[in-house]
């Protein structure tokens, strides 16, 4: 499967544009990092292939075919502020399961201690909360994910840890993933292939 | 003197179980940790390990159902809730780790400025917000306008105006790019050398080294060993406890290597010393005594076998 981003461009009201003919590809299997300065848009770029926000122009194809609107988005996100991607009135649980039945073995992976499927978002630290966000992200029917600084929270161990459940898994399933960090030492460890931002920005 | 000393925190919070009885969940607990003036105290460590409520516990923030004990001196003085209320935002200014802490319906230069602050303080802070790559018009924005990294820089920029001497800064540089993040960094460096105490709680181990006088490393509610800047090199073989050897040896530009398990669950702690169930040098001993903190090679450490 190809997820491929063609000639999109967006602008918030009527700021500059973010961005206008950005062109990119990624390849099921394959770890792609994408780095750059903050507030240019890599967030932006990031909810617009997970479906979250509509491009102004262009299209995201994934083989070829628009994305599904209804449904299990096959491309997922995890965002880089964890508190702002769950409902704070919902249990944690009910917050895993959103996303269909959890993996035993991926919340085992991952590290995720089955007493705190009883809290409340607000009860967890800021990396407990994005393991619930990662676990929630891997769904069964994904087959892209689109990491957004998403363990910058995250003390080393526990990065190291996510990071190697996160590359078996998708090694597992196939999956194509996107990583977009200002680290250039996880980068380096992780990707395949870099892609600087401002390379692709018209 | 110190500016801020704390001895034997001890932070819980009660909970309701299924059968509606409360308990007491202990999240913090024989934590001690203090910071001079002109110092920079770097706090590192697991997530979940109680690094945030600290900050809270200084601030005097906790939710209604945490109660603390312990002893927290600011200024050779006790801190209780009302010192904390008078202190707070003006001696102590705190840099909240989630950027939700910005008000939503305020604009972003209102909010950074001191009421009635004056041409001088305006000046001051269009001075920050363009040492912090923050343009002019970032005034004029809500915070639902803001990337990540630009509110991250808008909460900095309120801490650092406000003038306090003891400056909190929980997770100050996440979502920064490179120059930003060291930018922000040399300014603590700089308020510290006025002589002001920075406490920097950071999961960025290596950018943190290069401005802290020292690093207190935490792990499931308390401190394991209190290390000079210049322990964290090499392999960590000059670090005390073998979780800041692990932490440090988990970083990616060093071996990436994690370690199996988890960190205990509040209220859930192991009988003996809190690494024991992780640790490649436990012996039998490990888990059935609680080590205390004791002073070795300049540092402190919570391990019995530490030499
Ligand atoms: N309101 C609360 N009620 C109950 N438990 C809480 C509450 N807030 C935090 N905790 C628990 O206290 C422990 C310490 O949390 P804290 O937020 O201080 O961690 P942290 O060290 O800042 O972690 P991170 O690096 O992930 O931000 C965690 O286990 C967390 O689940
Ligand atoms: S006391 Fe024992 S288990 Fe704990 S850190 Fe030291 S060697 Fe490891
Ligand atoms: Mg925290």
């Amino acid at each position: 499967m190809r997820l491929e981003a063609k000639k999109l461009g967006y602008r918030y009201a009527n700021d500059a544009w973010l961005f206008r003919k950005f062109d990119l590809s990624l390849q099921q299997g394959e770890t792609v990092g994408l780095v750059g300065p903050s507030g240019r848009g890599k967030t932006t770029l990031a909810r617009i292939l997970a479906g979250y926000d509509t491009p102004l122009e262009g299209t995201v194809m994934l083989d070829g075919q628009p994305l599904p609107k209804r449904g299990y988005h096959p491309v997922q996100l995890v965002f880089q502020h964890p508190e702002e991607a769950v409902n704070p009135r919902w249990r944690i649980g009910r917050i895993l399961n959103e996303g269909g039945q959890p993996d035993p073995f991926l919340l085992q992976e991952l590290g995720i201690d089955q007493g705190w499927l009883e809290r409340w978002p607000g009860e967890l630290s800021g990396g407990e909360l994005q393991r619930f966000c990662v676990a929630r992200a891997l769904g069964p029917q994904t087959r892209f994910l689109i990491a957004d600084e998403m363990t910058t929270m995250l003390d080393a161990v526990s990065q190291a840890q996510v990071w190697h459940s996160v590359l078996a898994i998708a090694k597992q399933r196939n999956l194509g993933l996107l990583v977009i960090s200002h680290e250039p030492s996880l980068i380096r460890r992780l990707c395949d292939r870099v892609i600087e931002w401002e390379s692709l920005v018209h | 003197m110190c500016k801020l000393e704390v001895e034997n925190l001890s932070v819980s919070f009660s909970h309701y179980d299924r059968g509606l009885r409360q308990q007491m969940v202990e999240v913090i607990h024989g934590l001690s940790l203090s910071i001079k003036a002109g110092q920079i105290v770097a706090v590192v460590g697991s997530s979940g390990s109680g690094k945030s409520l600290l900050a809270h516990a200084i601030m005097g923030i906790l939710p209604g159902n945490a109660v603390m004990a312990g002893r927290i001196c600011y200024g050779g003085e006790t801190l209780n809730a009302q010192r904390q209320a008078t202190l707070r935002g003006k001696e102590m200014a705190l840099v909240p780790q989630s950027v939700n802490y910005l008000d939503p319906l305020m604009r972003v230069g209102q909010q950074v400025r001191i009421p009635g602050a004056d041409q001088v303080q305006a000046a001051q802070q269009r001075n920050l917000f363009e040492r912090y790559g923050l343009e002019p018009g970032v005034e004029q924005l809500y915070p639902f306008q803001l990337s990540g990294g630009m509110a991250r820089r808008v909460l900095l920029s309120t801490a650092t105006l406000s003038g306090a001497s003891l400056i909190i800064a929980d997770e100050p540089t996440p979502g920064l790019h490179h120059e930003a993040a060291r930018e922000t960094l040399l300014h603590f460096r700089e308020l510290a050398d006025e002589g002001r105490s920075i406490l920097l709680i950071t999961h960025d181990i290596e950018s943190a080294l290069t401005v802290a006088d020292k690093v207190a490393v935490f792990y499931a509610g308390t401190t394991v060993e209190i290390a000079a800047a210049e322990d964290f090199a090499g392999h960590g073989e000059r670090l005390r406890h073998p979780y800041s050897r692990a932490l440090w040896n988990a970083l990616p530009q060093n071996q990436f290597q994690p370690i199996p398990g988890a960190q205990p669950l509040p209220g859930q702690l192991p009988d003996g010393c809190v690494f024991a169930p992780r640790c490649p040098a436990a012996s039998a001993e490990c888990s059935e005594i609680k080590p205390d903190m004791r002073k070795l090679r300049g540092g402190m450490v919570r391990c019995i076998h530490a030499s």
